[in-house]
């Protein structure tokens, strides 16, 4: 249960992830407004379907529109609300199993089209929802209530497979630091572009990475996650192919191409060829 | 013998000029006054394969391809093989001398449509070789034909004269040709102009326009047969300052993309065929549950899976009235005629904002790609359909009560979450039992905003009934006609609007002794629906691909009700 909604039965477990990306994603969107002078509802969070989707039920303060949709859809949703009203911000949270396996397919064309959202992606590398199911970013061999004997499948690099299919902001970030995350979140929000914030955002009931992620002294554990430094150039997809490349898990901006028009200004550009005709207009061609 | 109507079937190789054949017959016939629908089958390949498109030339309106061939136009050898035994018996065959030669058929008649045409200097005359054929075949006067040709070439560029001169040179060519058969059809009686404004149009284009002046202003889609052309049409047509047409790259892309831009104050639309149906399914739910208007357009074909793409059928109703999990009802109008096509998108668009959710607009393969001289449609008589916007401030609780309530747009106030999940005044999730039971009698309880007043009834006194649906209007109202003047007691009557059916037309058919519906499916999917309504309906099914003929469904008519025939009958 919410404060705002004592009918709402949804929670997240204690610890979870998700939290941080929900008060990254709330800094992100607030301090966007300040500068723009914008109200919240200028927002539209379309969510998906699984722990992280939840987030759009969630958010404290003023609430931005949303849209709790179905299953894996939450990319073409999202290009339906972008281009009916190009002004609108438009955000996607996702988890891994709803955004790179079910959803898989409709990230390809939205990188290709460069539509301009943002896509903030909480990965902890298992199903919450349904209990613990493997999901594309489980390890190889791991052990979850559907694959009892380990996981067969190799576990994908989703930021691998972002700068392939032509994202052209690829940013990835850490749910246990909201202040830098929601940075990272701003500025895909700025991108001009197809932007993805792809963060790890640990289950601490089926999957919990915490340590594994942030390294633990005492224990020997080094941390998998790293900072990426100031002097990469994210405009350089070779540069972004060798961060991806050097293992763990990178914290920053890896890749960011403002070279390419959005989708809507393209949509633009073919007014001055294409005209919408009236009806009246239309009937004419017609008449005999 | 005087002729009200004749059939030309056009058969070929694609690529032959088949279709443009018979749409320039049915072109040049209703610019001289006569009423005129094409036909089309294709063959689901894009170069060559076997082809065939009649024209149907009526001194009156008419709806329905025709029973019989009067006349073939065959291009090939297997075109004559594949189709001469539907022409009937005094009818004639034209075939192409150039290409090949026939012998043993009595009504045979072979013209070298080429080297005539290349005689008048002219390649591209070869249509008008076979149209000069052709209405001396049916003694038209000649300056229809003549007539025609002027005005089409009059375009005011050098060249118009040359070319008018070898078009009317081909005219009489192919006339005086075919006087040497001495075969004649009788007579066509003289046309007579309407006095209205016409368009000649195809179910497709006119179901975009329609669609367009109903206030669409989204449109997606995903190419398939035979639903393409509506997305090719948008993509032309649309796409403006807030307007917008796009191809996305699945049919779920289709129905999501939809949802969004509904939800995002858009009146939005995507049309598909069979399998795209079947692809929205799940987001169709999401439209009902989440209360967004869309609209999404069924071209049917034959199925199920890859079924006959380029054939008619009348089997997706089922899918298209139930198209989801769960509890749903999704509102239908299924069109009939080249008109409706028009007349049912502007409904369809009107209903989606009206009522707030999914509505779908079923049309199939025969209208589609059928070309027809059409009453223009009256614009000042159509508004565009409006939104309930919310107006008020945030905290609005969008899915209060069990009314229809307005809706908030994104960039105003009353921001809220449109939810897919059961869910309480503001959108957010809840599994309370009474919560659910408010929901779906809310949704259910909409429904009732689309009922209709008007539709069609004839003969209402008799207490059997004939009531196609969807494309079978046009040969069921034929048979209709042919039974009425034979004296059989049957009824007519006829909607577009089959979920929600009007109320007064429900209360008529269930006190019927029996209603007759003509449909394209081997189920007999709409009777089992009005069965289920308490309605004593039953089918005439058929399941090839084709339309009905007339004939058919008279005979099958009269059997069901006893009616003895007392003449051959001839349509």
């Amino acid at each position: 249960m919410s404060k705002k909604n004592p009918e709402y039965d949804f929670k997240w477990c204690p610890g979870c992830g998700d939290f941080g990306v929900r008060r990254a994603l709330e800094f992100a969107m607030i301090d966007r407004l300040e500068e723009t002078g914008l109200p919240m509802e200028n927002n539209v969070v379309v969510a998906g379907i699984g722990c992280s989707g939840n987030l759009v039920h969630l958010l404290e303060g003023d609430q931005p529109y949303g849209m709790h949709g179905i299953h894996g859809r939450s990319l073409p949703i999202a290009l339906g609300v972008k281009m009916a009203r190009p002004e609108l911000n438009v955000v996607v949270v996702a988890g891994d199993g709803d955004f790179l396996s079910i959803g898989g397919e409709h990230i390809g064309p939205q990188a290709a089209r460069n539509l301009n959202i943002t896509a903030v992606i909480m990965d902890n590398g298992v199903y919450g929802l349904t209990k613990g199911q493997s999901s594309p970013t489980t390890k190889l061999g791991v052990i979850t209530s559907s694959t009892p004997y380990g996981k067969i499948e190799s576990q994908i690099n989703p930021l691998e497979l972002y700068l392939t299919l032509g994202v052209s902001y690829i940013a990835s970030g850490f749910s246990g630091q909201p202040r830098p995350l929601s940075r990272l979140i701003k500025q895909g929000m700025e991108h001009p572009g197809f932007s993805i914030v792809h963060v790890q955002s640990p289950c601490t009931t089926y999957n919990d990475t915490f340590e594994e992620l942030k390294g633990n002294p005492r224990k020997g554990i080094e941390p998998t996650l790293w900072e990426v430094p100031d002097d990469h150039d994210p405009s350089s997809k070779a540069a972004a192919y060798d961060v991806i490349q050097r293992g763990g898990l990178p914290v920053g901006v890896v890749y960011n191409d403002e070279s390419r028009p959005a989708l809507e200004q393209r949509v633009e550009q073919m007014w001055d060829t294409a005209r919408a005709r009236s009806a009246e207009e239309l009937m004419a061609s017609f008449e005999f | 013998m005087q002729m009200r109507d004749f059939v030309v079937r056009f058969a070929g190789e694609g690529g032959q000029g088949v279709v443009t054949s018979a749409e320039g017959l049915a072109q040049s016939s209703t610019q001289v006054g006569y009423h005129a629908l094409t036909f089309a089958t294709f063959p689901s390949q894009i170069l060559g394969g076997p082809t065939w498109t009649q024209a149907r030339i009526s001194v009156d309106p008419v709806q329905a391809p025709g029973d019989d061939v009067d006349v073939l136009v065959a291009f090939n050898r297997e075109a004559y093989d594949n189709h001469y035994a539907e022409v009937r018996e005094d009818g004639v065959v034209i075939f192409n001398s150039t290409e090949f030669d026939l012998e043993g058929d009595s009504r045979a008649f072979g013209l070298p449509v080429e080297e005539l045409a290349r005689s008048t200097g002219n390649n591209r005359a070869a249509n008008m070789v076979i149209m000069g054929a052709l209405a001396h075949l049916v003694n038209m006067p000649h300056e229809y034909l003549e007539e025609f040709v002027e005005r089409r070439f009059s375009r005011g560029r050098e060249g118009d004269d040359e070319i008018i001169r070898s078009n009317l040179q081909a005219l009489r060519l192919g006339r005086e040709h075919i006087a040497l058969s001495g075969f004649n059809l009788g007579e066509l009686a003289p046309s007579k102009m309407p006095e209205y404004q016409q368009l000649m149009i195809k179910g497709n284009e006119a179901l975009s326009l329609g669609a367009i002046a109903g206030g669409l202003d989204f449109y997606v889609g995903y190419p398939i047969s035979p639903a393409t052309p509506i997305l090719l049409y948008m993509e032309r047509n649309l796409i403006g300052k807030d307007r917008f047409a796009y191809q996305v790259s699945s049919e779920i892309e289709s129905i999501t993309a939809i949802l969004g831009a509904g939800y995002a104050g858009k009146r939005a639309m995507t049309a598909t065929a069979g399998p795209g149906v079947s692809l929205m399914s799940e987001g169709l739910g999401l439209s009902w549950v989440a209360e967004i208007p869309l609209v999404v357009v069924d071209v049917q074909r034959g199925g199920p899976a890859t079924g006959l793409p380029t054939k008619t059928e009348q089997s997706d109703l089922m899918s298209c009235m139930f198209p989801a999990h769960g509890d749903v009802r999704v509102p239908v109008i299924a069109v009939g005629t080249v008109e409706e096509c028009f007349y049912g998108a502007v409904k369809a668009i009107e209903w989606a904002e009206k009522y707030q959710g999914p509505v779908i607009l079923m049309s199939e393969m025969a209208l589609a790609e059928r070309a027809q001289n059409i009453p223009k449609p009256d614009l000042s008589k159509v508004k565009p359909a409006q939104r309930w916007v919310y107006e008020g401030n945030n905290g609005y609780q969008r899915y209060a009560g069990y009314e229809l309530s307005p809706m908030p747009l994104p960039g105003g106030p009353g921001a809220y979450v449109a939810n897919g999940s059961e869910h309480d005044d503001i959108g957010d999730t809840t599994h309370l039992p009474e919560r659910h039971i408010q929901m779906t009698q809310r949704r259910f309880g909409k429904i009732k905003l689309l009922e209709e007043e008007y539709y069609e009834r004839e003969g209402a006194e008799h207490s059997v009934a004939i009531l196609p649906w969807g494309g079978s209007k046009g040969p069921a109202q034929e048979a209709y006609d042919i039974l009425k003047r034979q004296g059989a007691p049957v009824s007519w009557y006829y909607t577009m609007y089959l979920n929600p059916l009007p109320p007064k037309l429900l209360e008529e058919l269930k006190q019927k002794d029996l209603v007759i519906v003509p449909e394209l499916n081997y189920q007999g999917q709409f009777s089992s629906i009005l069965r289920a309504a308490g309605v004593k309906a039953e089918s005439i099914t058929q399941y090839t691909g084709l339309p009905f003929k007339a004939r058919t469904l008279v005979e099958r008519i009269s059997e069901m009700t006893n009616f003895r025939l007392t003449e051959a009958v001839g349509v």
